[in-house]
């Protein structure tokens, strides 16, 4: 569409919106929360008949036990949940309407047969108390998972038990702690780049450990000469990601590595952009002593508005006597057990032993491929470069260095006009797009952190560099348009402030708080 | 490969357009030593029928066809087919945090619902978009309850789930928290005498669960009272949310950390769950995970965004409320829909109905010589009972009539050797429950 014919569209549409702000609210562009629509006496479910005595709850928990019913829960038939939700559902963008270019959260296509398995039978249905011996399917489910995720990485043991990727830096930097501490001490910090994502010196705190920022050198590069200088005797680990958050090949790992370890300090990688190595090459011949896996990001869990996720940690031998409990294990006759008979583990950082029904979805994903990962590693990559080929020059790119599965450029030149990286995000929803990343790395002023997966055709990115060129084009022309976009959403820019300086977090009924209500 | 949509052609379109000779090129940066020679060793690639086909097979290696009567902690319950749909739909599924709220009013909207249903359930004021489970949640109330009180010491009930117990322990390692046990009384409740006796004013939080890890309903009052005067915050564990159908909401506590699977989740081997983390309206600002709010936009009209950010990870960094960055959404979702189907009048019914069974089934047990109920506390669908023989053996034997038999309570608590864990539920029938105690009679009966 032309910036004019654009313009045009929205002077219609704002003369319209006068008599849609007054259209009927039982239009889907307007449904109310799912307590505003209930009433006495409506219901979506019912039971089974019991078939055992009735009780007296009163009599049978006792009075001051009893609870009468819950107050202010909705009433409302079938068709209206389905309605409700299905209305919700279209306020949504998603995977499956078109790209999702969010840097670093490698929004790749979710297979339609990973959830279907995930639900199966005999999959779904497992209790993790019930019998190992009738757990053997379970089990060789997440010991093929356990073998094909060591493949991928390098790494000599795994535990699948994190339940995301921040619970599973987590459970690496707990081996670490675990480790040095056999050898002496814990020792007391944690070197982190100024590049990484903020989960990463959260978690070290979490730890019991310091926090020390390491800059990056001009080419977005650890700077080794530096590095040098940092890590003493009281450094345990410098946790890097790699490719870092700028989308760049850390080049020196190996030295790095050497580096560390010749202190007696341990690497440990965040996995989050594993999705450009996948096939390529393998984080434990790098150098690399631990590192989790984001599931759901490389091995195409779905996100689902932002969870549920895994956070499987792969890691040297030197690590896995510290392992989380239980682990899993083979015993004669190829029957797997879980051992829960673990001194030096770090003990158990969930219960249960982890997201499996997510598990199953990776398994799935990795199964589906084969060695054929490779060439979904190689489109993500061909993707990410096509689009920087065909934007650079529209864009500023601070850093120059070769870009792996993911882009990062700045929004230096469209400052000049007063539009930032946020407005242009902003404006990428009236084409049609998710924004990308934005503001995201730290290290970038204004970042345009752009990811495509290899899940978007060469038609997609075509799509989306045309209209990443338009919105550079109306910046110049028309910066008003992009900085009040988005034009075409149900909802228009919202109130963020006023969400944060005083909070409604719940409904309530409209005769005790009126604000709530619509 | 038929999950990627690109042509040799348009590859070698795309390379050219980038001035690149080979794909090899792209990869340029990672020095040659290190790049793979040889494919990845991987099983695959394998057809959709052949992908169902494994996982069919899997399946056919676990308990299909065996009767449970196992919870603790995770719990069998009826799901509707109707929330799956929902879940199923791809702009649910296949969407990101919302950090886009224009774009992702659909799951911030839920969010809020599913913040209003676990307040309204616990009776709490304000409740978070959801956290990883139980057992997260759990030790994550606790270190909110470091952060409001700036203290040190948590007494910590034995009758909280062994589980949530030990992943508190290995977050507490290093957190510089001392996690102490409070014993359980007769009755199979907390015993609040020892309790007032570790009290003092270096203690943060008290942690108890109700109904506890044997099933008995905890009196809050008394502990709230206990640990109010000592300055120490209450934390409540809920693990089988659907008792708060029927059993009064621990209203009393300041912080409730609640496992949430029983609404709509399938047990799944132990996850994905949905942990909630619910508390008095002034902590929120200590707070883990996301929250949505409401607010307006730019024309007026109602809307949600994400709020409270400042807490987070990605704005604090090191000085976080907590390292999580996910929640486990798609469950909230998963939980939210399945209580507006339930309604108000539905989860009373299946919480009346939970009730029924279990003292059918417990009623059912104390007819056979030498069972006797553990724990004389009031209990909603678990229960405790000690049987004459090892429970391991009897389970055993129940397993050759196709049953699942209880948590055998001696794993995690030494003295409760010959005592079993039995939890029925709605989806438990009398046939089943009868057939159940028959061969538990029988297994008793039994020679060694």
């Amino acid at each position: 569409m032309e910036t004019s014919e654009i313009a045009e569209a929205l002077q219609r549409k704002a003369r319209m919106s006068d008599k849609i702000k007054n259209a009927s609210r039982h239009t889907n562009r307007s449904e109310g929360l799912i307590f505003e629509k209930s009433s006495p006496g409506k219901r979506a479910f019912d039971l089974p008949l019991l078939d055992v005595p009735p009780l007296d709850a009163s009599g049978t928990l006792g009075e001051s036990h009893r609870r009468a019913g819950v107050e202010g829960f909705p009433e409302v038939s079938e068709i209206e949940v389905i309605r409700h939700f299905t209305r919700l559902s279209t306020w949504n963008y998603a995977i499956d309407l078109g790209m999702y270019p969010l840097g670093s959260c490698t929004m790749k296509y979710n297979p339609r047969v990973n959830e279907y398995v995930a639900r199966l039978d005999g999959i779904a249905t497992e209790h993790p108390y019930q019998p190992q011996e009738l757990s053997q399917g379970c089990l060789r489910i997440l010991w093929l998972l356990e073998k094909c995720l060591l493949e991928i990485t390098g790494m000599d043991a795994i535990t699948l038990q994190p339940a995301a990727g921040a619970q599973g830096e987590l459970t690496g930097l707990l081996l670490i702690r675990a480790y040095h501490q056999k050898h002496g001490n814990p020792r007391k910090k944690v070197l982190i780049p100024d590049s990484a994502h903020g989960t990463n010196p959260a978690t070290a705190v979490i730890a019991g450990y310091e926090v020390e920022n390491i800059k990056s050198n001009a080419d977005g590069q650890v700077d080794i000469a530096k590095l040098r200088e940092q890590v003493t005797e009281d450094v345990a680990a410098l946790m890097l990601t790699n490719p870092s958050t700028l989308g760049i090949y850390e080049q020196r790992i190996p030295e790095i590595a050497e580096v560390l370890h010749s202190k007696g300090a341990l690497l440990y990688m965040d996995g989050a952009n594993m999705n450009a190595l996948a096939g390529i090459t393998r984080p434990g011949d790098l150098g690399v002593d631990v590192m989790h896996l984001n599931l759901h990001k490389t091995f195409s869990t779905p996100h689902g508005g932002g969870g549920p996720g895994a956070g499987p940690v792969a890691m040297k031998k030197i690590l896995e006597p510290f392992l989380p409990l239980p682990v899993l294990i083979e015993k004669d006759g190829g029957r797997l057990a879980q051992d829960f008979q673990r001194k030096e583990s770090i003990g158990r950082v969930r219960a249960f032993g982890g997201n499996f029904g997510v598990l199953v979805r990776a398994l799935a994903y990795i199964l589906a491929y084969g060695p054929g990962l490779r060439q979904a590693t190689e489109d993500a990559v061909l993707n990410a470069n096509y689009i920087r080929k065909h934007l650079e020059g529209a864009y500023d790119l601070p850093y120059t260095r070769p870009s792996m599965h993911e882009v990062v450029f700045s929004d230096a030149i469209q400052k000049k006009h007063g539009v930032n990286t946020m407005d242009i995000a902003k404006r990428l929803i009236d084409y049609g797009f998710h924004p990308y990343t934005t503001a995201f790395p730290l290290i970038v002023s204004g970042a345009l952190m752009i990811e495509p997966t290899e899940s978007e055709s060469k038609e997609e990115c075509d799509y989306f560099i045309e209209a990443m060129k338009s919105i550079a084009e109306e910046v110049e022309k028309t910066p008003e348009l992009v900085k009040t976009a988005p034009h075409t959403t149900r909802v228009r820019r919202l109130d963020e402030v006023g969400a944060a300086r005083r909070p409604i977090l719940r409904w309530k009924p409209a005769t005790k708080q009126s604000e709530a209500a619509d | 490969m038929r999950y990627l949509p690109k042509s040799p052609a348009e590859r070698q379109e795309m390379l050219a357009a980038i001035g690149a000779k080979s794909i090899e090129e792209l990869f340029s940066s990672i020095p040659e030593a290190y790049r793979l020679k040889k494919p990845l060793s991987l099983p695959g690639p394998l057809s959709e029928t052949e992908v169902i086909q494994y996982f069919q097979a899997r399946g056919a290696e676990n308990s299909t066809g065996y009767t449970r009567f196992l919870g603790a902690g995770v719990y069998s319950h009826l799901r509707s087919v109707v929330t799956d749909a929902i879940l199923q739909r791809g702009e649910f599924l296949t969407s990101y945090t919302p950090y886009q709220a224009e774009i992702s009013q659909g799951t911030l909207q839920a969010i809020f619902e599913f913040q209003t249903l676990m307040c309204q359930l616990t009776g709490q004021e304000v409740a978070n978009a959801s956290m990883y489970d139980g057992s997260t949640a759990t030790t994550e109330a606790v270190l909110m309850a470091e952060r409001v009180t700036g203290r040190e010491r948590v007494l910590v009930a034995r009758s909280l789930h062994p589980e949530y117990r030990e992943v508190l322990r290995t977050y507490a390692k290093n957190s510089g928290l001392k996690v102490e046990e409070l014993p359980y009384i007769a009755r199979g409740t907390l015993d609040v005498n020892a309790l007032k006796a570790a009290l003092r004013e270096d203690v943060c939080a008290v942690v108890v669960q109700s109904p506890n890890f044997f099933g008995a309903i905890e009196s809050y009052a008394p502990v709230a009272e206990a640990a109010h005067a000592a300055g120490a915050l209450l934390v409540v564990a809920v693990a089988e949310a659907l008792s708060l159908g029927i059993v009064k909401p621990p209203a009393e506590a300041d912080i409730v950390a609640m496992e949430g699977q029983s609404f709509g989740l399938a047990p799944s081997y132990g996850g994905p769950f949905v942990g909630v983390i619910a508390s008095r309206e002034t902590f929120v600002r200590q707070m883990p995970g996301r929250l949505a709010g409401q607010t307006t936009d730019s024309d007026g009209r109602r809307g949600f965004v994400l709020t409270l950010a400042t807490r987070e990870q990605h704005i604090r960094r090191e000085k976080a409320t907590s390292n999580i960055c996910t929640n486990q959404a798609l469950c909230a979702l998963a939980a939210t829909v399945h209580l507006s189907l339930l309604g108000k009048e539905g989860i009373r019914e299946l919480a009346e109905q939970n009730l029924a069974k279990a003292r059918f089934a417990l009623g059912e047990l104390e007819k056979i010589p030498g069972v006797r109920r553990s724990f004389a506390a009031p209990f909603f669908n678990e229960f405790a009972v000690e049987l004459p023989r090892s429970v391991k053996i009897v389970n055993a034997e129940l397993l050759k009539s196709k049953i699942v038999g209880p948590y055998v309570l001696g794993t995690a608590y030494p003295e409760l050797s010959k005592h079993a864990l039995v939890c029925v539920t709605e989806t438990t029938t009398r046939v089943e429950i009868e057939k159940f105690t028959a061969a538990v009679k029988s297994a008793l009966e039994s020679p060694l």
